[in-house]
C-alpha cells in the first residue's frame, strides 16, 4: 500500500506561491482560509530559504490524538481527511499541530470558529465520490481520479513533490546525490535538506 | 491511549466505508507526477486540442467535459494551460504536465487563471463618464459614439491627434490589426508595452548582430555552465524560468550569478550575488571585459571569424579596471576580477537580462554591452550560451514582432518608402491611397510619438514636433505602468477622448477628472483565439476556452466594427475572411524579414495540439507529426517545411535544420574613425555546413529583379537561399562597434539622477535631444548634480510575483489581491531608524520631478542603506489620494495603492525613448 507523502525541497522552492493558489483556485478556498501558505526565512539575506507548508498527513497525527469528536481520521494510504459534519470547530486540532495546517473561518460574531478546513490531499472527505456535497465541502477528489495534488502538480521548480513515499523519496535521493557533487552553491553550504522527511 | 486510538481510527474507518481509493490507480499516477520531476514528461492528456474525458467513464467529477489546451497569458515563458470545460463553463484547469516548457507548472498567476474569467471585477458592458458618474450603454451607442468623436477628430486636427495604444497581451492577429488600423487611420502615432519593457534590448541587440530577440529558449538554459542574470528577478517575474535554471545549476554544477542592486528571490538561489549600485551596468560589463581581455580567456578563434570592431572594444575597455569600475559601481575590485574568471571558466554560459536592465537612459548600452561580452566570450551560436533575455508579457515578443511601435511597420520594416510600398502589396492597398490616408508624405516616414512619451503631446512642458494630442485609445494597456504619471494624469484630465478598451477597468479609466472617457469592455484572452509568440520565438495556438463573458466582445469583433465606422473596412479586410486564421497567413506572406512566414496557423496548431511530442532539452519534436521540428517554429521559419531556429546564429547546423550565421545588415565594409577598413562579412570558414560559400557573403537580391529577400513576396529568393545551403540575410560579423548609435562603444554614463556628482563630472550624460520621437528630450539640463543634496536615496522599482503590468487584472483575482493586498516600499532598517521610521509606518517618498506616494514602509535587507524600492503593480491611489469612489459600481480592484510611477524620475533612452524607471532619486519622510 502506498504511503502518500508531501516533500518540499528548500533547494527548489523560489516563494511564487503558486501552490498556494492551485489549492485555493482548484478547491474553491474561500479568501482567509490557507490550506497551504509559503513561509520564508533569513528574507532578504544570504540564506534566505522558502518552504511550503500545508497538512503534513503525520504518521502518527495530533489532531486525531486530541479530536474530542473523532472528525479528523486516517485513510490506509496515510492521507488525515476531516468529516466536516462531525466538527464542532473547537479549535484543539490547531493546538496540536505543529505545522498551523487546520484553518478556520474568520469574522464570526463571538470569535466563534465554525468548522475546521485544511488540506486534504485533493481526496475530497468522506461523502460520496464527486458528490456535490464533497465538492462543496471539500473541494477536488483528485486521488479518486487518479491524479495528483494540485500544488505539487503545478509547483513553478518541482520543488513540492507528492505522492507514494517510496516515489518522493527517490526522486529527492538522485536530487541530493547530484547535488553532492558540487558543494559550490550557498544552498549546499547551509546543508541540503527538505521538510518532511 | 492517543497512540492506540490514532493506530486504530484509520482502519476503523476504512472498514466502516468503502474502499475509494484504487491502489493501482494512485500508484500509476503518482509515478507519472515523479517522472515530471526527474526527467521527461512522458503522459499524453490527448493528441487532439479538445478531447472528451476518459471513455470508459467509471465516474468522473465533470462528466462529458472538454480539454482545451492553451497558454498562460501572464509572462512570456509561455506555459502551456489545460481548461476544463463543462457545458461552456472554465470548471477547473487540470496539469499541462507534458507541455514542453513548463511541464505543468504555474506561478500563482497562471494557477489562477481561471479568475479570469470568472473575477466579479470584470468590466461587464460599454460605459461613458457622464456628469461624473458613470453611464452604461449599448455597444452600438458606445461604437458609434467613440468612432464619431475620433473620426471628427481626425476630420479637424487631422490622423495625427489620436495616439493609438495597442498591446502586448493580445495575439499575433490582433497586434497585426492594431498596427495596421494605425497605418490606415494615417498615422504612426501607435505604441505598446514593449516601449517600456524590451525597446533598448531590440535596439541594442538587432544593431549587434541583425535580430533583437532572445537568441537561445528558457529550455536551452539546462545545457548552460554560468548563467548570468543582470537585472533579472526570473523567480518573480518568470518563476517557470527558474525550473530550468535550477535544473542546470543542480546538473551541470553551474554557477548561478545574479547582479542586482537588490538581493531579490533569485539572488536568494544563486551561487554569487553582486550588489551593484543602480545604472552602472556598462561600467561593470567593460569592467569584466577588461579583465577577460587582460589574461587572454577571449575566445580568440570566434572572434577573429565573426567579430567586427574587436580592437575599437580593446581600446575603450582599457580605461574599465577593476579599480575604477569598482569606485563606479560600488562592487570590490577582486569581486569583479573573480566574476571574470567565474565566466572565463564555466563556458558555455549564458547572459539573461530583464527591465534592471533596459529601463535606462543609457539602455541601449547596456543590452549592448551585455551583447559584447557574450562575444568576447565566444558564447553566441550555441547551446547552453546566447543571450537569454525574458521577455515580460506573454505575447510582448510577438507584438513587437508585429511592430506595434511608432517607428516601424510589421515585421521590423521601418517607416521608408520601401517599406510602406511592400506593406501596401502585402494588404493588396494603392500606395497613393495611403499616402493619402497621411497629414502629409513627410509624417508617413516620421516616427510617432512613443507610449512613455505621449502625455507630452498633450502638456507640452517639452515642446512637441505635430499638433497636440486631442484624443487617446489604451487598447489592452496599463497607464500606471509608465513613469511620470503625475504628468500622464494631467493630460489625461486635458485631453478631448480617451477610449479604454481592456476586460478589466484598469487606472487609466479612473484617472480623468473630466467626462471625457469611454470603457469598452473586451474579452480576455482564453474568450478568443489566436497564436502567440513566447520569449523564445515559439509560437503557440492559444485556443477559446469559453465564449465573451458578460456583454464583452473579443478584440476581433471590436476592430472590425469600429474600422467599419472609421470608412475602409473593404480595403482592411481584403485578405481576411476567416478569422483570426487568414490574418496569420497575411502575417505569414508580409513578415519575411524574421522568417515568420513558415508558420501557417495550421502548423502552429499542429505544434500545440502536439507539444507533448517535444523534447525537454531540445524542444524538438521526437517522432509524430512534427518529427524534427522544433517546438513552435521559433522564428525565423523560412518555409513552411524548416523546422524552425531554436538557436540563432548557430553555424553547426545547415540552415534548413535551423542554423544561422551573424546577419548581414549594416554592409560590406566598414572605416573607422582612426582610419582601420574592415571587412564586415564573415571570415573564410565560417559558415553553416552545406553552405555553397564558405565564408561571409552578404544578403540575398535581384533573385526575382528588383526585390531582395525581404520584399519578394513570391519568397523564391528565400527559398533559393536555402537550397544553396545559405541565409538569405547574408553571413556578417557581429558588431562592437555600432557607428549608427550615439555611443558607438557602450561607455558609462551616468544615471539622469545619480548620487554622484563628482562621477557626473567624469561621465556626463548626453546633450539634450531636440525632436526625439515627436518631443525634445531632456539630458544634461536634467542631471543636475545638486539633485543629491536634497533627494540623497536612490529609488529602484520591481516586480512581484503575484502581479502583473499594471495589475488591473491581477489586482483584480481574489486570490493573488489576498497574498499582496498592499503598496508598500522596502527600506533598509538602518536607514529607516536612521529617519525615525518604524517597520509599517505610511511613509511620503518624493521624486525631484513633484511626485510623490504615500506608501507603507517594509523594513528588508534586499535593499542596501542607500535605496528604496517600490513595486510597479499598483494603481487606485493618487498622491495620498483614494480613488476607490471613482471605479464603476462593482468593478473596484481588490487590491488598490500607489502607482511607483509617480515618482520614478525623468529619464529616457538616448536611443528608443525607454523610460528610466530603474534608477532615480527620491526622499521619504514619515507620512
Amino acid at each position: 500500500m502506498a504511503r502518500m507523502r508531501f516533500l518540499c525541497d528548500t533547494e527548489r522552492c523560489i516563494n511564487c506561491n503558486g501552490c498556494t493558489v492551485a489549492c485555493k483556485d482548484g478547491n474553491n478556498i474561500p479568501v482567509g482560509i490557507n490550506r497551504r501558505r509559503v513561509v520564508t526565512i533569513n528574507e532578504g539575506r544570504p540564506g534566505e530559504q522558502s518552504l511550503s507548508i500545508a497538512c503534513m498527513h503525520c504518521s502518527k497525527a495530533p489532531c486525531i490524538a486530541v479530536c474530542p469528536v473523532d472528525a479528523l481520521f486516517q485513510r490506509e494510504d496515510g492521507i488525515v481527511l476531516l468529516d466536516k459534519k462531525k466538527c464542532i470547530g473547537c479549535g484543539y486540532c490547531f493546538f496540536a499541530c505543529p505545522f498551523g495546517a487546520p484553518q478556520f473561518p474568520k469574522g464570526n460574531v463571538f470569535g466563534a470558529r465554525g468548522v475546521m478546513d485544511k488540506c486534504t490531499f485533493c481526496a475530497g472527505g468522506p461523502e460520496e465520490d464527486f458528490s456535490e456535497e464533497e465538492r462543496k465541502l471539500y473541494g477536488q477528489n483528485r486521488i479518486a481520479e487518479g491524479k495528483p495534488p494540485l500544488c505539487a502538480a503545478m509547483c513553478a521548480t518541482k520543488a513540492l513533490l507528492a505522492g507514494d513515499a517510496d516515489v518522493v523519496s527517490k526522486i529527492y535521493q538522485e536530487r541530493v546525490f547530484q547535488r553532492g557533487s558540487g558543494g559550490s552553491s550557498w544552498g549546499s553550504k547551509v546543508s541540503t535538506r527538505a521538510y518532511g522527511r | 491511549m492517543a497512540s492506540f486510538k490514532i493506530l486504530n481510527t484509520g482502519k476503523d474507518r476504512q472498514n466502516s466505508k468503502t474502499l475509494r481509493l484504487n491502489p493501482n490507480m494512485a500508484r500509476r499516477s503518482f509515478l507519472k507526477l515523479a517522472a515530471v520531476a526527474t526527467a521527461v514528461a512522458g503522459t499524453g492528456l490527448g493528441v487532439t486540442m479538445v478531447k472528451k474525458s476518459s471513455a470508459e467513464t467509471k465516474k468522473t467529477p465533470y462528466p462529458s467535459s472538454k480539454l482545451v489546451k492553451t497558454v498562460c497569458t501572464h509572462c512570456a515563458v509561455g506555459c502551456g494551460v489545460v481548461a476544463e470545460v463543462q457545458n461552456g463553463v472554465w470548471v477547473r484547469q487540470e496539469i499541462a504536465q507534458d507541455h514542453p516548457i513548463s511541464r505543468g507548472a504555474h506561478c500563482c498567476k497562471g494557477a489562477s487563471a481561471r479568475e479570469m474569467v470568472t473575477s466579479e471585477k470584470r468590466l461587464k458592458y460599454p460605459m461613458k463618464k457622464s456628469g461624473g458618474k458613470w453611464q452604461k450603454l449599448s455597444w452600438k451607442q458606445a461604437l458609434d459614439e467613440v468612432a464619431g468623436k475620433l473620426m471628427e477628430i481626425r476630420e479637424k486636427y487631422g490622423p495625427d491627434a489620436v495616439m493609438w495604444i495597442g498591446s502586448a497581451k493580445v495575439s499575433n492577429e490582433m497586434a497585426y490589426l492594431q498596427r495596421k488600423l494605425a497605418a490606415f487611420w494615417g498615422t504612426n502615432n501607435i505604441d505598446h508595452q514593449a516601449r517600456i519593457c524590451h525597446s533598448t534590448t531590440v535596439a541594442g541587440v538587432a544593431n549587434t548582430w541583425g535580430y533583437g530577440a532572445m537568441t537561445n529558449s528558457i529550455n536551452d538554459i539546462r545545457h548552460s555552465k554560468c548563467i548570468f542574470m543582470i537585472g533579472s528577478n526570473a523567480a518573480e517575474a518568470h518563476p517557470i524560468a527558474m525550473q530550468h535554471i535550477l535544473h542546470a545549476k543542480e546538473k551541470n554544477d553551474a554557477r548561478v550569478i545574479v547582479v542586482d542592486p537588490r538581493f531579490t528571490r533569485t539572488a536568494a538561489k544563486a551561487t554569487d550575488y553582486v550588489r551593484i549600485r543602480s545604472g552602472t551596468d556598462v561600467a561593470f560589463i567593460m569592467g569584466l571585459i577588461h579583465v577577460i581581455l587582460k589574461n587572454g580567456w577571449e575566445d580568440k578563434e570566434f572572434i577573429q571569424a565573426r567579430v567586427a570592431g574587436f580592437p575599437e572594444l580593446k581600446r575603450e575597455v582599457e580605461h574599465y579596471t577593476p579599480e575604477v569600475v569598482s569606485d563606479i559601481t560600488g562592487v570590490p575590485a577582486d569581486e569583479i576580477v573573480r566574476i571574470a574568471k567565474l565566466m572565463a571558466t564555466h563556458r558555455p554560459g549564458t547572459v539573461i537580462w530583464c527591465m534592471g536592465g533596459t529601463q535606462h537612459s543609457t539602455g541601449s548600452s547596456n543590452t549592448r554591452a551585455y551583447c559584447i561580452l557574450q562575444l568576447v566570450l565566444g558564447n553566441m551560436g550555441v547551446s547552453g550560451g546566447g543571450c537569454n533575455i525574458f521577455r515580460g508579457h506573454d505575447n510582448v515578443q510577438g507584438a513587437t514582432d508585429m511592430c506595434v511601435l511608432s517607428h516601424s511597420l510589421p515585421g521590423y520594416y521601418g517607416l521608408s518608402d520601401g517599406a510602406w510600398k511592400h506593406w501596401c502589396r502585402v494588404w493588396d492597398v494603392d500606395y497613393n491611397w495611403m499616402v493619402k490616408r497621411f497629414q502629409s508624405k513627410k509624417m508617413m516616414n516620421t516616427k510617432g510619438f512613443t507610449l512613455s512619451r505621449w502625455y507630452e503631446g498633450v502638456i507640452q512642458e517639452d515642446k512637441i514636433h505635430q499638433q497636440p494630442l486631442r484624443a487617446v485609445v489604451f487598447w489592452g494597456a496599463a497607464s500606471n505602468s509608465q513613469s511620470q504619471y503625475h504628468k500622464l494624469k494631467k493630460a489625461l484630465d486635458k485631453i478631448d477622448l480617451v477610449v479604454v478598451i481592456d476586460p478589466f477597468p484598469t487606472m487609466t479609466a479612473v484617472a480623468s477628472d473630466k467626462d471625457n472617457v469611454y470603457l469598452l469592455p473586451s474579452s480576455s484572452q482564453y474568450e478568443t483565439s489566436g497564436s502567440i509568440t513566447a520569449s523564445n520565438r515559439s509560437i503557440q495556438w492559444r485556443y477559446k476556452v469559453v465564449d465573451p463573458v458578460w456583454d464583452s466582445r473579443d478584440d476581433y469583433t471590436i476592430m472590425r466594427e469600429l474600422v467599419k465606422r472609421f470608412g475602409f473596412e473593404k480595403e482592411f479586410y481584403k485578405n481576411i475572411k476567416e478569422i483570426p486564421e487568414d490574418i496569420t497567413r497575411e502575417i505569414n506572406k508580409g513578415t519575411l524579414t524574421i522568417g515568420y512566414n513558415g508558420q501557417t496557423p495550421e502548423r502552429i496548431k499542429k505544434h500545440t495540439d502536439y507539444w507533448h511530442t517535444f523534447d525537454v532539452d531540445t524542444l524538438q519534436a521526437r517522432g509524430g507529426p512534427c518529427d524534427g521540428e522544433y517546438y513552435g517554429l521559433p522564428w525565423p521559419c523560412w518555409t513552411t517545411e524548416h523546422p524552425g531556429t531554436p538557436i540563432l546564429y548557430d553555424i553547426s547546423k545547415p540552415v534548413a535544420k535551423g542554423g544561422l550565421p551573424f546577419r548581414a545588415r549594416f554592409g560590406t565594409e566598414y572605416t573607422y574613425p582612426s582610419g582601420r577598413k574592415e571587412n564586415l562579412l564573415a571570415a573564410e570558414g565560417s559558415a553553416p555546413p552545406g553552405s555553397e560559400v564558405k565564408g561571409g557573403y552578404p544578403e540575398f537580391k535581384d533573385v526575382v529583379p528588383g526585390t531582395n529577400w525581404k520584399t519578394d513576396l513570391s519568397q523564391k529568393t528565400i527559398k533559393e537561399a536555402l537550397r544553396r545551403g545559405m541565409a538569405p540575410f547574408g553571413n556578417a560579423r557581429a558588431r562592437c562597434y555600432v557607428w549608427n548609435f550615439p555611443d558607438p562603444i557602450p561607455i558609462h554614463r551616468e544615471p539622469l539622477h545619480s548620487p554622484r556628482p563628482d562621477l557626473i563630472k567624469k561621465y556626463p550624460t548626453w546633450e539634450d535631444k531636440p525632436n526625439h520621437y515627436r518631443v525634445d528630450t531632456r539630458y544634461r539640463s536634467e542631471q543636475k548634480p545638486d539633485w543629491v543634496k536634497e533627494f540623497p536615496l536612490i529609488l529602484t522599482t520591481g516586480r512581484l510575483v503575484e502581479y502583473m503590468g499594471g495589475g488591473a487584472e491581477t489586482r483584480s483575482n481574489k486570490y493573488l489581491a489576498e497574498l499582496q493586498p498592499e503598496m508598500f516600499a522596502e527600506i533598509n532598517p538602518v536607514t529607516a531608524n536612521n529617519y525615525g521610521i518604524r517597520n509599517g509606518d505610511m511613509i511620503w517618498v518624493e521624486s525631484p520631478n513633484g511626485g510623490r506616494v504615500k506608501v507603507k514602509a517594509k523594513f528588508s535587507e534586499r535593499v542596501d542603506e542607500k535605496t528604496i524600492f517600490l513595486p510597479f503593480h499598483f494603481g487606485g491611489h493618487f498622491m495620498g489620494d483614494v480613488w476607490a469612489g471613482r471605479y464603476p459600481e462593482g468593478t473596484v480592484p481588490y487590491a488598490l495603492g500607489e502607482p511607483a510611477n509617480i515618482v520614478t524620475n525623468y529619464g529616457y533612452d538616448i536611443v528608443t525613448q525607454m523610460q528610466e524607471t530603474k534608477t532615480g532619486l527620491c526622499r521619504i519622510k514619515k507620512a
